[in-house]
C-alpha cells in the first residue's frame, strides 16, 4: 500500500504535535522539576515547633544606659548584609527601635505614654502564627515553615508589596534600588540581596540550622531579648510568659505574633 | 478587518503619532524604572503602593462598567444599545489592557512576572486577580470581534458566542469584587477594612465606564460621522446617574461610620484625604476637588435639561471621571497606607518619571481603544447605504 504524500504529511504534523504537547503538558505537571529531597535539618540544628522572642524592655533600657550601644541592631544587619540606606523614606531594616506610641499605636493611653516615655522598644518581624503576608503572596515567595518563622525566597520575589500591604506592623522593607552599594562591610556568609525584592528579619534560621540562637539575642550584654519555643511548656519563654505581664502588638488583629514585650 | 485601521484620514494619523509620541516618553521612563529600580518612584517603604496601582484600581472599574451596556442589550433585547455595545466592548478591552501593564510596570522583578502562574497560589487574591482580568480581556476582546466580524460579513453572529456573551457578562462584576478583595481583606488597614468596598468598586465602575463611553460616542459622533442613537444616551446616562449617586452614597455611609462611632483608626485616612493630618495634606486639594465635581456631576445628571443637552451631558460625564479617578485612584491608596502602621504620617508624591510611565500606560491603551472603535466604526459605516442623486446624499 502506497502511503499519499497528504496522508503522510498529515500523519508527521499530527504526530509533531502530539509529541510537543504532551511534553509540554507533562513538563507543566512536574514543572520540568525533579522534586526536592525532604529536607533534613543537620544533628546540631536547634529544633522546635514554634520560635519565639520575648523582649524584656526594661532590661533593654537599662542595657542602653550601660552603653550596650545598640549592639543587637548592628549586628544583626551587618550579619545579613543589611544596607545602610541614608533615606529614611527607601530604608531597609530588620531590627529597629521605636517609641512605645507608635509600636502599640492602639494604647492610646497617655499613663502608659508617661510611664515607657524613655523605654526603647525593638520592633522586628513578628513571626506571626496567622501571617497576613504569606496569606497574599501570589508566588509562596514568603511562607510559614514548620517551626513557626516566616521565611523569605528573595529567588522568587516578584517585588509585587502586597506582602506589605497586609504587614500590619511595617516589618517588611523592599529594594528600592540595588542594596549593595549601600553595604558598609559585606558578610560573605549571607546572601546580598537585589533590588525589587522584599526582604525582612527570618529570626536567623540559618545560625538556627548551625545550633545558634538568633544574633540579637546573643549579642544583648543584659539578656533583654529571650529566644525559646513557645510550644515547649519547659523552654525559657513559656516560663517567662506564665509568670510576667506581657503584650503583643495589635494583637486583636489576630496575627498571633510570636514576640512578646515584658513590660512589668 | 485589521486593515481598515491602515487607512485612515490626516486627523487619525496625527492622533495615533500623538500617542505613539506619548507612548514612546513613557517606554524611555520605563528603561529607566527597569534599570535603576522602582527607587526613582515617589514610593516610599510606609507607603508601598502608589501611582500605578491607582490608576490600575481606578481602570478595573472602567473596564467592568462596559457591562451595563452589554446587558442589556443581550440579556434585555434593549435593541437601542445595538450600535454602542461593541463601543462597550472594545473599552473593555483597553482599559484590561492597561489595568495589566499598570500592574506590570509596578513590579520590583518584571521578568519574573510568570511566577504567578509557575507558584498557583489560591490563598493569595492576587491569584484570581490575574485569572479575572485576563478572562475578562480574552471574553471581551472574542465577543466584540466575532460579532463585528459577522456584521462584516452580513450575516448574525454564530450561535456558539451566546453563551461566551453571558459569561463575560456574569464575569464582569468578578473583576472589580476580586480587585476590592485585594484591599478589604488585609488586617491593620483601617480605610480599606470596609465592607462596602466591593459594593462601592461596583458603583465607581457602573458609572465611571459608562461615562467614559457616553464620551467617546458623542466625541465620535462630531469627529466620525457616528450617530450612536438619542434613545441610547439617554438611557446610558441615567445608568451613570444612578449609579454615581450610589457611589457617593456609599462614600457617606462610610464618612458616617467613622465620625458616628468616633473610632480614631477609622477617621484618620479620611481626615488626611479632607483636612490633612498631622500637618501633612498632600492629597486635600484633589479630593476638594473631586468633592466639587462629583456634586457639579450630580445636578447637571439629575436636573433632565441639562442631561439631555449633549454638551452638558459631556461636562457631567467627564466631571463623574475624573471624580472617580481621583477618589478611586489616588485617594483610596493614599488614604490606606496613611497613617502608617506606627500611627505616623508618610508624605507620598509620584515622581516626573512615574507620572511619564503611568501617561505612557494610558497612551497605549487609548490606542487600542482608537484602533479598535476605527475599525467598528469603518465597519459599520460600510453597511449603510449611501446613494448619490442629483447631487445630494441619501443615507439609510
Amino acid at each position: 500500500m502506497a502511503i499519499k504524500r497528504r496522508d503522510f504529511l498529515k500523519l508527521t504534523s499530527v504526530t509533531l504535535i502530539g509529541t510537543a504537547v504532551s511534553t509540554a503538558v507533562g513538563d507543566l505537571l512536574t514543572r520540568g522539576e525533579i522534586k526536592a529531597e525532604v529536607y533534613t535539618s543537620p544533628p546540631e540544628a536547634l529544633k522546635g515547633k514554634r520560635w519565639a522572642m520575648v523582649i524584656d524592655v526594661k532590661k533593654c533600657k537599662e542595657g542602653q544606659k550601660k552603653g550596650c550601644e545598640k549592639k543587637c541592631i548592628e549586628v544583626c544587619h551587618y550579619l545579613h548584609n543589611v544596607p545602610s540606606i541614608p533615606d529614611k523614606k527607601k530604608e531597609i531594616k530588620w531590627i529597629w527601635e521605636d517609641e512605645f506610641e507608635h509600636a502599640f499605636p492602639e494604647q492610646t493611653d497617655e499613663y502608659l505614654e508617661e510611664i515607657f516615655k524613655d523605654v526603647p522598644f525593638l520592633l522586628l518581624c513578628n513571626q506571626c502564627d496567622n501571617p497576613p503576608c504569606v496569606r497574599v503572596c501570589p508566588t509562596q515567595a514568603t511562607f510559614k515553615r514548620e517551626d513557626g518563622i516566616v521565611m523569605m525566597d528573595f529567588h522568587r520575589c516578584i517585588g509585587c508589596r502586597f506582602c506589605m500591604a497586609a504587614c500590619p506592623f511595617g516589618a517588611r522593607s523592599f529594594n528600592w534600588f540595588d542594596p549593595r552599594p549601600y553595604i558598609k562591610k559585606v558578610n560573605p556568609e549571607y546572601p546580598t540581596r537585589m533590588k525589587g525584592v522584599v526582604e525582612k528579619c527570618l529570626f536567623c534560621y540559618e545560625r538556627l540550622a548551625q545550633g545558634k540562637i538568633p544574633a540579637c539575642v546573643e549579642a544583648c550584654p543584659v539578656n533583654a531579648l529571650i529566644f525559646g519555643d513557645l510550644a515547649d511548656e519547659n523552654s525559657e519563654v513559656s516560663k517567662i510568659l506564665k509568670e510576667r505581664v506581657s503584650i503583643r502588638r495589635k494583637a486583636e488583629l489576630g496575627t498571633h505574633p510570636s514576640v512578646f514585650y515584658l513590660i512589668d | 478587518m485589521l486593515e481598515k485601521a491602515l487607512r485612515g484620514s490626516k486627523k487619525y494619523w496625527l492622533w495615533v503619532l500623538f500617542l505613539l509620541s506619548i507612548i514612546f516618553i513613557g517606554f524611555l521612563c520605563y528603561l529607566y524604572q527597569f534599570k535603576i529600580g522602582l527607587g526613582i518612584t515617589g514610593m516610599s517603604r510606609d507607603v508601598s503602593w502608589g501611582f500605578y496601582i491607582a490608576n490600575f484600581t481606578f481602570l478595573v472599574g472602567v473596564a467592568a462598567g462596559a457591562v451595563m451596556i452589554v446587558l442589556p442589550y443581550y440579556w434585555h433585547n434593549y435593541k437601542e444599545y445595538g450600535k454602542i455595545t461593541v463601543l462597550g466592548e472594545f473599552l473593555a478591552v483597553a482599559a484590561v489592557a492597561m489595568c495589566i501593564l499598570f500592574v506590570f510596570v509596578d513590579l520590583g522583578q518584571p521578568v519574573r512576572v510568570l511566577n504567578v502562574i509557575r507558584f498557583p497560589t489560591p490563598n493569595s487574591v492576587m491569584f484570581y486577580d490575574v485569572i479575572v482580568l485576563n478572562g475578562y480581556l480574552l471574553l471581551n476582546l472574542i465577543c466584540g470581534w466575532t460579532v463585528l466580524h459577522a456584521e462584516y460579513k452580513g450575516t448574525k453572529y454564530p450561535s456558539w458566542l451566546k453563551p461566551v456573551i453571558y459569561l463575560a457578562i456574569v464575569w464582569a462584576p468578578s473583576i472589580h469584587i476580586v480587585t476590592a478583595f485585594l484591599y478589604q481583606g488585609l488586617p491593620g488597614r483601617h480605610f480599606w477594612l470596609t465592607a462596602v468596598m466591593a459594593p462601592r468598586f461596583l458603583a465607581s465602575a457602573f458609572s465611571a465606564g459608562p461615562a467614559l463611553v457616553l464620551v467617546a460616542a458623542l466625541l465620535l459622533k462630531k469627529v466620525a460621522n457616528f450617530d450612536p442613537g438619542k434613545k441610547a444616551i439617554d438611557s446610558l446616562a441615567k445608568t451613570v446617574t444612578y449609579a454615581f449617586i450610589i457611589n457617593v452614597l456609599l462614600f457617606i455611609f462610610e464618612l458616617f461610620t467613622a465620625f458616628y462611632s468616633g473610632i480614631h483608626s477609622h477617621q484618620a485616612p479620611i481626615k488626611y484625604l479632607f483636612v490633612g493630618l498631622e500637618g501633612h495634606a498632600e492629597w486635600v486639594p484633589f479630593m476638594w476637588i473631586a468633592t466639587i465635581l462629583a456634586i457639579i456631576g450630580i445636578l447637571l445628571l439629575v436636573i433632565p435639561q441639562t442631561r439631555k443637552n449633549e454638551t452638558t451631558l459631556v461636562l457631567a460625564c467627564i466631571a463623574v471621571f475624573i471624580s472617580c479617578w481621583i477618589d478611586k485612584g489616588i485617594g483610596l491608596i493614599t488614604g490606606g497606607y496613611t497613617p502608617t502602621p506606627f500611627e505616623t504620617v508618610t508624605p507620598y508624591r509620584p515622581t516626573l518619571p512615574e507620572i511619564g510611565i503611568t501617561l505612557g500606560v494610558w497612551a497605549i491603551g487609548f490606542l487600542i481603544m482608537t484602533i479598535l472603535y476605527k475599525i467598528a466604526l469603518e465597519v459599520k459605516a460600510s453597511k449603510e447605504l449611501v446613494v448619490k442623486y442629483e447631487g445630494i446624499l441619501y443615507k439609510k
